[in-house]
């Protein structure tokens, strides 16, 4: 039986874990990752999480750790952000590389120096080649839904990739918002157990990284080509889920109010609510804007977006991160997708770094500067949102 | 024609340098513990000669992931087995750069957690594999390519890390040092250690020719003067137990180690390095008042 | 075509001939005894013993001539490789 009650996103995410049945929980705390780790470790000292749950001495150890389990056939889960998820960082090529399908939650805050545990994407976006699955979520609801769904997209076996599940750090881990929680029969159902491809059995000895030189290029591709065929299994999921549940937050993406929209919105995270609210803001002032979210950011839903933006007169690209050097990273892989079919300008703009915030006027300027570039056939490379005016010897709004 | 059973669980055709020590050492930990055993290994030349892509030497189940998370992936293993409740002997085989140095955290999570593997490291003194650099286990005084001797240097200035009485003070159920020079006592400790729950740490001495310098012929032999002049002392100790030492009776002055290796032969070379080969006695005398050797 | 994750079958470097390293070739005497020393030093799993004595496996000997040196009866000697 389903149940709503209130809690926070960090909640929600642990009662999605427990109900997913794993049998080994390795992690480290960092903020603000804490709260989930902490719940999951109640609900143990409880006996209600029957996985093994191990604490260790770095994210490092904790990715490895559940590495080690996955290799040995069971399903595993571990949680981070910002300096752990860096530390963990070539463990997470590794377990890609090996094809591991754990799950990891991806609690997003911006990357030291100068340290604050304020939240950005500066933290994920370093790790989008990794060959881990990226999946971004609005709220709390789709973060307790996107673990459910992580795990059976993970150990499919034309997948077996690691799945990271991203929601924003304190705007979606420390906020409370109603949850449903699922039935245990029907998650059961939904996700039946773990059959691992492979696994560390004597008796059938296998060897886990290997030495290769002549075919690491076709190692590379195979997990290239798992992760387009990710793209498929993303939707599936997401649609058996809402058969199975009732709730759909979208495949690779969702679209909201596009049809016939002249300025597309598109960001990933959290924003995306405080979009949606500006776009129903600006629809009843008549104004032509649209918002696509963005939810899989690895495997890039490059062909989903340029259906859903192909009409548009100009795309608003939101990060919040900045590739230093470059610009905006969504931006740029956005402007990659459209680029060799005559889609429309894409803006870049930059907000929300280090936890600022980013609030319905604040898009509701962002869709102004839009239609300034929309009128004008074309945008600027990079627009910085909400810096200190002072600071900006560039490109401004 | 009967044919022995000596279990053999290295198949022949890995990579290993001709003499290598620490194939040695692979087959003589891998024959007490017998095909219900799991192995993980860090980065290092273990790894590199045993795990070709389809070409394996491996007769056991056998992972590598990382240089630095051996004993991780391995309390991962463990706590998958007792998940699932299945057994197998569970054994960590990395070398001293990834124990001594980058290994070392994880390593230290393993035993504080009392996690139950036998973490045995293959200790031959240096970054063999990226081409002979120091390590926190090479010895005073030893030259490797980041070590090198000059006028304004005589090799590695600092000593030998410590690692078993680290491994001690962590409180781990069995420690012991051993080499591929003793193999009964080699083979009777990783039986004794798997017996044991809980965690173990064995130290394996293991020449190298390339890294050290010497004919490929000459690794046990160079094993065996290591112990015998007690600059490697070999030991076990059983938690709460008194530590049993392996005595020498005819101790061999340290420079009948150092003469056969390219790695100390600057201190032959020069006149003022007699206080270097002093000190390196010292250190085997201290070894043998220490130990009780 | 390639395992995912590159996981392999163990036992496979038995496809690898390590013989043709070797430049010297161990040869075993009559005064072999079977002792099985040899075989504890191997480090290329090449000596195995048949009716108490060695035999040495020259397809994958490298001739590193730890055996003849370790022998207690010195009944392995170190030839040079013809081809």
């Amino acid at each position: 039986m389903s149940m709503i009650s209130v809690m926070e996103g960090s909640i929600a995410v642990a009662q999605a874990v427990k109900a997913c049945r794993p049998k080994v929980v390795s992690a480290f705390p960092i903020s603000p990752q804490t709260h989930i780790v902490e719940e999951l470790a109640k609900f143990k000292a409880k006996g209600e999480l029957e996985a093994k749950y191990v604490r260790v001495d770095s994210e490092f150890s904790a990715a490895s750790v559940i590495y080690g389990a996955s290799a040995t056939g069971v399903r595993s889960y571990t949680a981070s952000s910002s300096q752990g998820l860096l530390l963990m960082m070539e463990v997470l090529y590794a377990l890609a590389g090996t094809r591991l399908p754990v799950v990891i939650t991806g609690v997003n805050r911006t990357v030291s120096q100068p340290i604050t545990i304020q939240p950005d994407h500066q933290d994920t976006m370093a790790l989008r080649d990794t060959g881990v699955i990226q999946i971004h979520v609005e709220n709390s609801q789709e973060a307790y839904a996107s673990h459910i769904q992580a795990f059976k997209i993970a150990e499919d076996h034309d997948i077996l990739l690691p799945v990271m599940v991203c929601m924003d750090g304190w705007i979606l881990t420390h906020s409370y918002e109603p949850i449903k929680l699922e039935g245990q029969e029907l998650i059961d159902k939904f996700l039946p157990p773990f059959v691992p491809k492979y696994r560390l059995d004597p008796k059938k000895p296998m060897t886990y990284g290997s030495y290769a030189d002549d075919e690491v290029q076709e190692f590379r591709l195979m997990l290239h080509f798992a992760m387009e065929k990710a793209k498929a299994k993303i939707e599936d999921v997401a649609l058996e889920y809402k058969e199975t549940f009732g709730q759909y937050f979208g495949g690779l993406i969702e679209k909201y109010r596009c049809d016939d929209a002249e300025v597309i919105l598109l960001a990933m995270g959290s924003v995306i609510g405080t979009m949606k609210d500006a776009v129903d803001h600006l629809r009843k002032k008549h104004i032509k804007v649209g918002l696509v979210k963005v939810r899989a950011y690895r495997p890039f839903p490059t062909e989903a977006i340029y259906e859903a933006v192909k009409e548009a007169k100009i795309v608003a690209v939101v990060d919040k991160s900045l590739s230093v050097g470059q610009g905006g990273p969504l931006a740029t892989d956005v402007k990659a997708a459209l680029y060799n079919k005559n889609g429309p300008p894409v803006l870049s703009c930059i907000a929300g770094m280090g936890g600022r915030d980013v609030r319905v006027s604040t898009i509701e300027s962002i869709v102004d500067y839009a239609l300034g570039c929309m009128q004008g056939g074309k945008a600027p490379d990079i627009a910085y949102i909400d810096f200190k005016p002072h600071y900006l010897g560039m490109t401004k709004i | 024609m009967a044919t022995e059973a000596r279990l053999n669980l290295l198949a022949p055709g890995h990579r290993a340098c001709p003499g290598c020590g620490a194939a040695i050492a692979l087959r003589l930990i891998l024959r007490p513990l017998g095909k219900e055993t799991i192995v993980v290994s860090a980065t290092g030349c273990v790894e590199t000669f045993t795990s070709p892509y389809g070409q394996s030497a491996w007769d056991v189940p056998w992972m590598h992931s990382l240089f630095e998370n051996s004993a991780a992936i391995a309390t991962g293993v463990q706590a998958a087995l007792e998940a699932l409740g299945e057994q197998a002997n569970l054994v960590v085989i990395s070398g001293d750069g990834g124990t001594f140095d980058i290994g070392f955290g994880a390593l230290s999570g393993m035993f504080e957690r009392k996690d139950n593997i036998t973490y045995i490291c293959y200790d031959n003194e240096a970054y063999m594999n990226t081409g002979v650099q120091r390590s926190g286990s090479t010895p005073h005084a030893a030259v490797t390519t980041t070590t090198p001797s000059g006028s304004h240097s005589y090799g590695k200035l600092e000593y030998k890390k410590d690692m078993p009485a680290i491994a001690m003070a962590h409180d781990a159920e069995y420690v012991a040092t051993t080499s591929i020079a003793y193999p009964q006592d080699l083979m009777r400790k990783v039986k004794k250690a798997n017996e044991i729950y809980g965690p173990k740490y064995i130290q394996v001495h293991t020449p190298c020719c390339i890294g050290w310098g010497f004919d490929p012929s000459e690794t046990i032999e160079l094993g065996r003067l290591a112990v015998e002049t007690c600059l490697v002392p070999i030991f076990e100790k059983e938690k709460g137990k008194p530590m049993v030492v392996k005595k020498i009776a005819n101790k061999k002055p340290i420079t009948d180690y150092l003469k056969k290796q390219n790695r100390f032969k600057h201190l032959f070379k020069e006149e003022e390095r007699d206080a270097v080969i002093k000190e390196l006695q010292q250190i085997c005398d201290d070894n043998a008042r220490r130990f009780g050797i | 075509m390639l395992t995912e994750g590159a996981v392999c079958e163990g036992g496979k470097s038995r496809l690898n001939k390590t013989g043709n390293w070797r430049t010297m070739r161990p040869e075993v005497a009559d005064t072999c005894n079977g002792c099985g020393l040899c075989e504890l030093f191997c480090p290329d799993s090449s000596i195995y013993l048949q009716e108490k004595r060695a035999v040495i496996d020259y397809d994958y000997c490298k001739g590193c001539g730890i055996c003849a040196r370790e022998c207690p009866k010195g009944a392995i000697e170190m030839k040079e490789e013809r081809k």
